[in-house]
């Protein structure tokens, strides 16, 4: 069923009783040719884009629980392209691309908002750097433009451009950056996937994978042995448990995110804001809600809740740049598992099992790259090669020394 | 999350930095076959379990010992907390 003004009218004269599940609740094949594990956001924007842009069948999706129950459902909901470096850039201008014709390429309201991003700038130092990282952006196809501090207080006026440790000098913005309804990027691309004959099979659980002679020849899961020629894995919070049933160690810890939502507010800031030096980000809901987050717990975790010291610390990072935040009461905080690589950076490749590739990595930034993640490692399962844009995202990089090292730091696995 | 330090008690672990997974402990032998390997694993490759997890963690704030935690990923739970002199020691580190 397609979805347009017109349907919503026609159905309003038939009391809205045309409308259908929009996907299917299969039971699973004997075997298939691809099997993707994970029905997050990148395990079904994979399965869509196999369908869809490389014309493969006998699909399924394989999730543990239910569709987009996972870090899709509970980030922050933020798009950009905002990197420095060539082998990250391109791949995420790419996903923005993507991004800006999601909707009508899924036949989704997936509420795609470009209403902006500035990363807030304190020194001469930091300008310095984001100039420079602008200047790589454009040359990239990107957008940027550095905000001068009158600029910043004309759109937000009641930051706090004073304060003594990290006055506010000005910004970069990146204008086509923004927000999406996060939710519905994972129900759009399963529709999408669904309706092209994939199966997405939910309650399923992977528990071990069936290897011969250095070949995948399926998956145990809680439904019984599913066959494939190739099993794709997308389950980035989980990818050290999962890969392990391959025998795998992957160069990844997990650990915990917090996020944050206040109570719902009056208009109050129409882009997205992030004050990099105090570790705080901010936009608002179109609820009204504050949504705002900070950095990860920093120590391993699976338990998908964080402790309060660093909720302090991200109410203490709102404080300064914005004290009237002081008066807002916090609804809700949860907390997501996030991959976090050792050089910040994802990972989208083969592995020494031949059929099997891996999808993950991806830190804290997933989200914004769910389309390209999906379109990237769809290329991969399909043609065996890694898309242009993805060439870097390899498993080798840490042993030739190719690191992405956006931050510049080194071997430590809590970057971004 | 309360540490208890083995000589200080029970410690607030915001006092305490995080550095990961205890087998940094045993730094590969840099002049040994395979060497470039065994770092590449050393520094890059994490067993990352989801359950007990043995860890290092550095009392910065406190009397600046290294500590050995093990550790509950799934629930927090903190089992175990030794000084990593002594894990070190036991494991052959020191001579």
């Amino acid at each position: 069923m397609r979805y347009s003004g017109f349907r919503v009218i026609a159905e309003a004269l038939i009391g809205h009783r045309g409308w259908k599940p929009i996907w299917r609740d299969p039971t699973p094949q004997a075997e298939y040719d691809y099997i993707i594990i994970g029905g997050g956001g990148h395990g079904l924007a994979t399965a869509y884009y196999l369908a869809k842009e490389f014309r493969q069948a006998r699909i399924a999706v394989l999730e543990k629980g239910y569709l987009g129950g996972g870090n899709v459902g509970r980030n922050t909901t933020i798009i950009r392209s905002n990197y420095l470096l060539d082998g990250n850039e391109p791949f995420y201008e790419f996903s923005l691309k993507l991004w800006e014709g999601l909707e009508q390429d899924f036949n989704y309201n997936a509420m795609v908002s470009q209403r902006g991003i500035i990363n807030l700038i304190h020194t001469d130092a930091q300008r310095d750097a984001f100039t420079r990282r602008g200047n790589a952006m454009v040359l990239n196809g990107a957008d940027a433009e550095m905000l001068s501090r009158d600029q910043v207080r004309a759109m937000y006026p009641f930051l706090n451009f004073d304060n003594a440790r990290f006055p506010i000098k000005g910004a970069i913005m990146q204008r086509r950056g923004g927000t999406v309804r996060h939710d519905a990027v994972a129900w759009g691309y399963a529709r999408g996937a669904d309706s092209r004959g994939v199966d997405l099979i939910q309650n399923c659980e992977v528990m071990g994978m069936r290897i011969e002679n250095g070949r995948i020849r399926g998956v145990e899961t809680s439904r019984g042995f599913i066959g494939a020629k190739k099993v794709g894995v997308a389950v980035a919070g989980s990818s050290s448990r999962v890969m392990g049933m391959a025998g795998m160690r992957l160069p990844i810890e997990s650990h915990v995110l917090q996020a944050f939502v206040s109570e719902g507010l009056k208009p109050l800031i129409d882009g997205v804001m992030t004050f990099g030096a105090g570790h705080f980000y901010v936009s608002q809901s179109d609820k009204g809600g504050l949504v705002f987050g900070g950095d990860i717990d920093g120590y391993n975790s699976y338990a998908q809740r964080g402790n309060l010291p660093v909720i302090e610390d991200v109410a203490e990072g709102g404080m300064a740049l914005m004290p009237m935040l002081g008066r807002a009461r916090l609804l809700r905080t949860w907390g997501g598992i996030m991959d976090m690589s050792m050089d910040g950076s994802p990972i989208i490749d083969r592995t020494g099992i031949e059929g099997l590739y891996f999808n993950g990595g991806w830190c804290y930034g997933g989200f914004k790259a769910t389309p390209a993640s999906g379109w990237c490692f769809a290329h991969l399962l399909a043609t065996d090669t890694p898309h242009a844009t993805a060439t870097a995202y390899r498993f080798d990089r840490f042993l030739k020394g190719l690191m992405i090292d956006e931050k510049g730091q080194g071997a430590t696995p809590n970057l971004h | 999350m309360l540490i208890n330090h083995p000589i200080l008690g029970p410690r607030d672990a915001q006092e305490f930095v995080y550095l990961g997974d205890a087998n940094l402990l045993h730094r590969p032998d840099g002049l040994a076959e395979g060497a470039i390997a065994a770092f590449h694993d050393y520094a890059y490759q994490r067993g990352n379990p989801a359950g007990e997890h043995r860890e290092l963690w550095y009392h910065e704030q406190g009397d600046r010992s290294w500590l050995v935690v093990t550790r509950n990923t799934v629930t927090h739970e903190i089992l175990k907390v030794e000084l990593a002199r002594d894990v070190a020691r036991r494991e052959g580190r020191s001579r």
